[in-house]
């Protein structure tokens, strides 16, 4: 039994880790139909800035974490000014040969300007170690991990539900035709949304570093993962991506430590499984 | 006015859909000039005879992957499971004594069939996102199982022992890359023939039919399930011949053959030279790969870069891919002329 | 019809062999290397020892230029390493194909090495097979077996009883675990239990604490470098595992310079097995870390030595065959040669062509400010055992 919850643990705290950075890619996905394969390009920047803040200017590394927030976002605004908004009614391959080349453009800068090695980093000792509780271990930084999803989820819920930029995106996502009849900017809201999204990605990157590392490497690392948590959860489900962020995290972490020759295996079997059970996502519409 | 004026001033009828259809099935000159063209690396470069048959195999496997997206828009990101179902089988069939080329061909052709047809009763049912993450999912794990089986594939390593016999019993696999290219152009050239028929035939114009519009076509009583499936079959038929082609000019086939990578970079190569056209995968094989190996020559580091940029460029600048931007050209100096 | 054929290779090789009649005063090494993608770390680490022992040596070698020709690989992609060691040898006339970090990519390579009859230097990748598949090559890095089955006999040797694996599940991972546990169990140790994780696994959690479950005397854990030490050393302090209670064992790449940044104080403790370390206290090792550093602003490693002593060895045998660069001369040169690396004395294995070297174990101390591997106890002249062993 206690081992049980130290998995479903872990495994959770991952799971938001995935969530936080699939989230952005989710709802532009949903609302614009836009294949942005460069979304983990924004990661990995959030996670370069923070490194280069904690390390070469002695930031303090949850200080660093607003600024990865603010990296992804205004690099996001860039990209879609310049690049994305022509592509908005180009075709699906398109788009991806675009973010492609975007994301093989962003690993090479990050090789040249940082090496290929890993950025080594060093948590603050407050967010070492675990706490052992009833007999289980919980790791310091996986609490945090899930203590600062939750926030960012119930923030990012509130804004939904209760704002009128909430509402605006809502209806944009649920009819794009119509919310631009009715007179929602829709390209406004997008770019704005897109910038949510890149940031939380940032955000996301900078996260990670302790758990997933970071090199150049690291826009298609994790690009399949992101992939797979945005179609179980559902194209421009906040909920959506949480639900099957958390079901992907905790089925890997319960697969590697129960059965361990299925390895990473359980996951795609997962996404299958889940996929085929609902083509368009736990809470998707289509 | 007369009726004859009358008669004169009214345009003539256009052409048919049979003659429409006999038209787009005609050989053109610029086809011709093509594979003519494929015959000068024997001459102009043989340096890069190697090059060129990898490009050649590459190119197969996506006009493979043009045959089931460019045709009938199925979007796959695990194309590359049939393509290392092909190769492996290639090399398993080698190292258990039998390194005759032909017949090894034949053999993975029929394997990466079986294992098209049976997964094309699963992505038959599926479109868009949820159908790229099915293929994807399915090429993910067949890579794993190949990792685990290592008793079987070499596992990391590669598989080890893969000889080639000669091929027609009289050309030897040398070092210089010249029965290698041969043989893979002669493949390409004879299963894009195959292609070609298939998609100027009646079944491809379904296909077709099936791309534009896949709700209205049960409507005029064409059987989508059926004709996705046949499609994604021969797809898988043709990528494993491509795949084995690779391992018999290389000897040696590893996990990547099956990897993502693979898929991902093919589905790139074919938006490059534009899809639907047949000769798009060819385009994009080409272009792709010598640009990468030239990249790659010049600047060992950071050729990703560079890379990158070519592919930002031909999307901005030629939206349909190279052939689309070809058409364009000579759409625009008909009009000229 | 065969004639023919031979008729036009003759004549294509006679055109080659023009071309390359005008450069006979230079030997040109092929490295096929990885310049990009997750392995270019490595490869720029062997890239860096060739050219700094090319630098302090100078590029004349018996009367020739040494040049090389570098063509990144990519990452594991063993019919691009074969089409590229073909283009080395055919298009750019190279003498002598060298580098190989990967086992996939050196295997495929090995082929051409021995269709084309060229010296082929293998200066990372460590399976045993590899020098097997050519009779011109030879190895100047170590090999998995080498390493693992001297650390397994230590540890059994040394009081460890019981000993839990877990390894990477790829070649080198599966090899590490098969002669670790050789070492172990031919020395009276008992492997009570062992995994095998996924080779992308980015969290160590679970397998650490199944690892714990079973209260062994250590832990063996063998990764590739890159994330996944730190990770692994995040998974160890988050489950409280007490190093000096339960020893923790493993390969170099477990205790590299970035991974002990990472991991800090938690790695202390840490004992691992390995062919070359910076801070290895000899004289002949600190005046080359002292170039290192001036020469690439980073400390060398076990790959860099791997390109050191590669060059070493293709300059050597060079040097004794008076500037022949056919395989057969330099391969038949570089048997049995034997010299002073900044590592320790180092053979090339005249049977096997393999490297026949000292292996150190050491453990994760403080030094001053610093985390450092400590040498405390090394085995002289190990030989690859599966050479020749019976599966």
């Amino acid at each position: 039994m206690l081992p049980a919850l130290g998995v479903l643990f872990d495994g959770a705290a991952y799971g938001m880790l995935l969530f936080l950075m699939s989230v952005g890619l989710s709802v532009t996905l949903g609302m614009m139909n836009f294949v942005n394969l460069a979304h983990c390009s924004f990661a990995m920047l959030g996670g370069y800035v923070t490194v280069t803040l904690m390390n070469a200017a002695g930031w303090p590394f949850l200080v660093t974490l607003p600024a990865a927030f603010v990296a992804g976002a205004v690099a996001s605004i860039v990209l879609e000014r310049i690049f994305f908004r022509r592509f908005y009614n180009s075709s699906e391959l398109n788009q991806c040969l675009l973010t492609i080349g975007i994301v093989f453009v962003s690993i090479a800068t990050a090789a040249y300007i940082y090496g290929t090695d890993q950025q080594p980093m060093q948590l603050p000792s407050y967010l070492q170690g675990s706490y052992h509780v009833a007999g289980v271990d919980l790791a310091v930084y996986r609490l945090f991990l899930i203590v600062v999803a939750a926030l960012i989820t119930a923030l990012l819920m509130v804004t939904l539900e209760s704002t009128r930029f909430g509402a605006q995106v809502r209806a944009s996502v649920n009819n794009q035709r119509m919310a631009r009849g009715l007179g929602i900017d829709v390209d406004r809201l997008f770019a704005f949304t897109f910038a949510l999204g890149g940031g939380l990605a940032g955000l996301g990157g900078g996260l990670a570093l302790p758990m997933l590392g970071l090199d150049p490497s690291f826009a298609l690392t994790y690009l399949i993962y992101v992939l797979i948590v945005v179609a179980v959860g559902g194209l421009g489900s906040i909920a959506g991506s949480l639900a099957a962020a958390v079901l992907l995290g905790v089925a890997d972490m319960a697969g590697k430590y129960y059965v361990p020759a299925l390895g990473s295996v359980l996951i795609y079997l997962v996404m299958l499984a889940m996929i085929m059970w609902r083509p368009s996502g736990l809470f998707g519409r289509r | 006015m007369t009726s004859e004026t009358l008669a004169a001033a009214v345009p003539a009828a256009p052409a048919g859909p049979h003659e429409f259809l006999y038209a787009q099935a005609r050989w053109r000159w610029s086809e011709i000039a093509f594979w003519f063209a494929t015959l000068l690396p024997f001459v102009l470069a043989p340096d890069y005879l190697v090059l060129a048959s990898q490009v050649a195999i590459t190119g197969l496997f996506a006009l493979s992957l043009d045959l089931i997206l460019g045709f009938s828009g199925i979007v796959s990101l695990g194309h590359a499971a049939y393509f290392g179902v092909g190769a492996y089988t290639a090399g398993l069939i080698s190292v258990w004594g039998w390194g005759e080329p032909l017949t090894g061909l034949a053999a993975a052709g029929v394997a990466a069939g079986i294992v098209g047809y049976v997964t094309s009763f699963v992505i038959a049912r599926f479109r868009h996102l949820a159908l790229i993450m099915i293929t994807l999912g399915f090429c993910l794990l067949l890579q794993e199982a190949a990792n685990d089986a290592n008793w079987l594939t070499g596992g990391f390593n590669g598989l080890q022992g893969v000889h080639t016999w000669r091929l027609l019993g009289i050309f030897d696999f040398d070092l210089y890359g010249y029965t290698a290219y041969a043989y893979a152009l002669a493949g390409l050239f004879v299963i894009f023939l195959v292609a070609r028929r298939i998609i100027h035939s009646p079944f491809g114009l379904a296909l077709r039919g099936i791309r534009e519009n896949s709700a209205r076509m049960p409507a005029i009583g064409a059987p989508i399930l059926s004709h996705i499936r046949t499609i994604y079959t021969i797809a898988a038929i043709i990528a494993g011949i491509a795949g084995a082609m690779l391992t018999q000019t290389t000897e040696t086939v590893s996990l990547e053959a099956l990897g993502f990578q693979r898929s991902a970079d093919v589905l790139v190569m074919l938006i490059v030279g534009g899809t639907g056209r047949l000769y798009g995968g060819l385009i994009g094989a080409a272009v792709y790969m010598v640009a990468r190996d030239q990249f790659s020559g010049l600047n060992p580091q950071y050729w990703y870069f560079w890379i990158g940029l070519l592919l930002i460029a031909i999307v901005m600048f030629l939206p349909n891919g190279i052939l689309g931007g070809l058409e364009l050209l000579a759409r625009r100096l008909k009009v000229i002329s | 019809m065969q004639k023919l054929l031979c008729g036009l290779a003759g004549v294509a090789l006679a055109f080659l062999g023009a071309g390359s009649a005008s450069a006979q005063n230079s030997v040109k090494i092929g490295m096929i290397n990885e310049y990009s993608g997750q392995f270019a770390d490595t490869g720029a680490q062997i890239d860096h020892g060739v050219t700094l022992w090319m630098k302090q040596h100078g590029d004349t070698v018996a009367g020739k230029k040494i040049e090389l020709i570098r063509k990144d690989t990519g990452g594991i992609a063993p019919d691009t390493a074969k089409r590229l060691a073909q283009e080395a040898i055919v298009r750019d006339h190279a003498d002598i194909l060298g580098a190989f970090s990967l086992t996939p990519n050196a295997l495929a390579a090995a082929d051409v090495s021995a269709q084309a009859k060229k010296f082929m230097v293998v200066m990372n990748a460590a399976t045993s097979i590899i020098t097997e598949k050519s009779p011109y090559i030879a190895r100047t890095s170590s090999t998995t077996p080498q390493l693992n089955y001297t650390l397994g006999q230590w540890a059994a040797k040394n009081g460890i009883k019981t000993v839990y694996t877990m390894v990477s599940d790829y070649g080198p991972g599966i090899d590490a675990e098969t002669w670790f546990q050789k070492g172990f169990k031919d020395n009276g140790g008992q492997v009570v239990g062992s995994v095998r994780f996924p080779v992308a696994n980015p969290d160590f959690s679970s397998f650490v604490q199944a690892a714990k479950d079973k209260n062994p005397d250590a832990i063996y854990i063998w990764i590739p470098g890159g994330a996944q030490p730190a990770a692994v050393g995040k998974a160890l302090a988050e489950r409280g595992i007490d190093t000096k209670k339960t020893k923790i064992l493993g390969q170099d790449a477990l205790a590299s310079e970035t991974a002990l940044k990472s991991m800090g104080d938690g790695a202390l403790g840490i004992i691992t097995v390995s062919d070359y370390d910076y801070n290895h206290q000899s004289p002949m090792n600190k005046e080359f870390v002292k170039a290192y550093n001036n020469e690439f602003h980073r400390n060398p490693d076990f790959f860099s030595i791997g390109g050191y002593d590669g060059a070493h060895l293709i300059y050597a045998a060079l040097a004794k065959t008076g500037g022949k660069a056919d395989g057969d001369s330099l391969i038949a040169a570089a048997k049995g040669m034997s010299w002073e690396s900044p590592r320790g004395p180092i053979m090339i294995d005249p049977q096997t062509r393999d490297i026949v070297q000292t292996v150190y174990i050491r453990r994760v101390e403080k030094v001053g400010n610093e985390l450092l591997n400590v040498e405390f106890a090394s085995v002289p002249n190990v030989k690859d055992p599966a050479h020749g062993a019976k599966k």
